[in-house]
């Protein structure tokens, strides 16, 4: 066998193993590397009262509410999986609305409410001009339908 | 490959070369830029702001192409002893470690308006941040163990073993947004086709051509600034030895 050999092997092997390491260290990471819990994970792991988390789903369609302070708002977040409700008083980011992603920083409270002290707009992976806006994407088609 | 092994050799093709990708690349991405800016429509949601995405994209891609040049690069040094691999690592490191940073940049201006914040410790943008200080650590290292003597320019293979070592980054940063919940939206590109229109879409194709062969022609331009540098040495010390 040639020293070249001797040395491709070597090499491969070794970035064989790094890659198995990469992989498996990730794959140990993966729930404390999630950037937030989604409403799913709350109801199955249970997230105690006043432990600061985020919380990430999607805001649910007619569950925006506006307190009568004018600061106040309270919305629905759900992943499909489960709902939780949650409350926010200061400003919103501007692509915040129903029906689109939302990360919540704060805390829940005792009676399962999360209140808010931050709120972030999450922006999905569709792009599309205002003359669409009629449409919708298809996530399993991953195609631009017009809505009914 | 190893055709090309003759510095001499090598020059005479990527003297022509250089101008070759240079100015196409060039004209390609500016006539992206240019037609991603009054062209495109502005996007139903975050309005003007989705006109970074046709440098964003690019800087990231960039970013992770170097790396993944540089772990090419560095295999074909430890493995077959190519001495233009250990230059061509050097000369990739510098650009990919500014398309990465440039990638961060526009994606935290990016993200003040839709996300609300410049930046989050989120999947995506810490694995992103990784890598613009690997690219740091590898030019810190290749200036530290420079090479003597024959090999001299190119890094040296402990630097080529750390390019490697690296690469296990760029997997994850592709991955970030599928393991994790992330803020960063997922890939909105997939072998199934894309989530953005074509409309807004199309300049994309223009400015990642554009700035991949503008990428090209200066690594090649400082490849050959490396070469001609070795010259320029070795003829100082003929000279110095009389």
């Amino acid at each position: 066998m040639k020293a070249k050999h001797q040395r491709l092997i070597l090499a491969l092997a070794a970035l064989v193993a790094l890659i198995g390491a990469g992989l498996l260290a990730a794959s140990a990471l993966k729930d404390e590397a999630a950037y937030f819990y989604a409403p799913g994970d709350v109801k199955t792991k249970g997230v105690e009262p006043g432990k600061p988390i985020r919380l990430g789903g999607m805001v649910v369609k007619g569950s925006l509410k506006r307190a009568p302070d004018g600061v106040t708002i309270t919305f629905d977040v759900t992943d499909g999986k489960a709902t939780v409700p949650a409350t926010f008083s200061g400003i919103a980011p501007d692509l915040f609305k129903e029906g689109s992603g939302v990360v919540a920083e704060g805390s829940f409270d005792t009676k399962g409410t999360f209140v808010a002290t931050n709120l972030l707009a999450k922006h999905d992976e569709r792009y599309m001009p205002r003359e669409l806006e009629g449409m919708s994407y298809n996530e399993t088609t991953r195609e631009i339908e017009v809505d009914q | 490959m190893h055709r090309f092994a003759n510095p001499a050799r090598f020059l005479k093709i990527a003297r022509p070369l250089t101008g070759w990708l240079f100015w196409p690349g060039l004209a390609l991405l500016l006539a992206g830029c240019a037609c991603g800016l009054w062209l495109t429509p502005a996007d139903y949601l975050q309005g003007q702001t989705v006109r970074i995405l046709y440098i964003h994209v690019p800087a990231a891609w960039l970013g992770m192409g170097g790396w993944t040049g540089i772990a090419i690069a560095a295999l074909m040094q430890l493995v077959w002893r190519h001495p233009l691999a250990a230059v061509a690592g050097r000369a990739i490191a510098a650009p990919g470690a500014l398309f990465t940073a440039i990638c961060l940049a526009t994606g935290s201006i990016w993200g003040r308006p839709t996300w609300g914040t410049w930046w989050e410790w989120d999947g995506r943008m810490t694995s992103m941040l990784v890598l613009l200080f690997l690219y740091l650590g590898y030019i810190a290292l290749a200036n530290a163990s420079a090479r003597q003597g024959a090999g001299q320019g190119g890094v040296s293979n402990v630097t080529a073993i750390f390019g490697l070592v690296g690469a296990v980054n760029i997997p994850i940063i592709n991955r970030s947004v599928v393991w994790w919940n992330s803020l960063h939206q997922g890939p909105s590109i997939t072998m199934r086709g894309s989530s953005i229109d074509m409309a807004i879409l199309w300049p994309l194709g223009l400015t990642l051509l554009g700035f991949t062969l503008w990428f090209g022609a200066i690594v090649l331009m400082r490849m050959r600034a490396i070469l001609a540098q070795n010259k320029v040495e070795a003829r100082m010390q003929r000279l110095a030895r009389g």
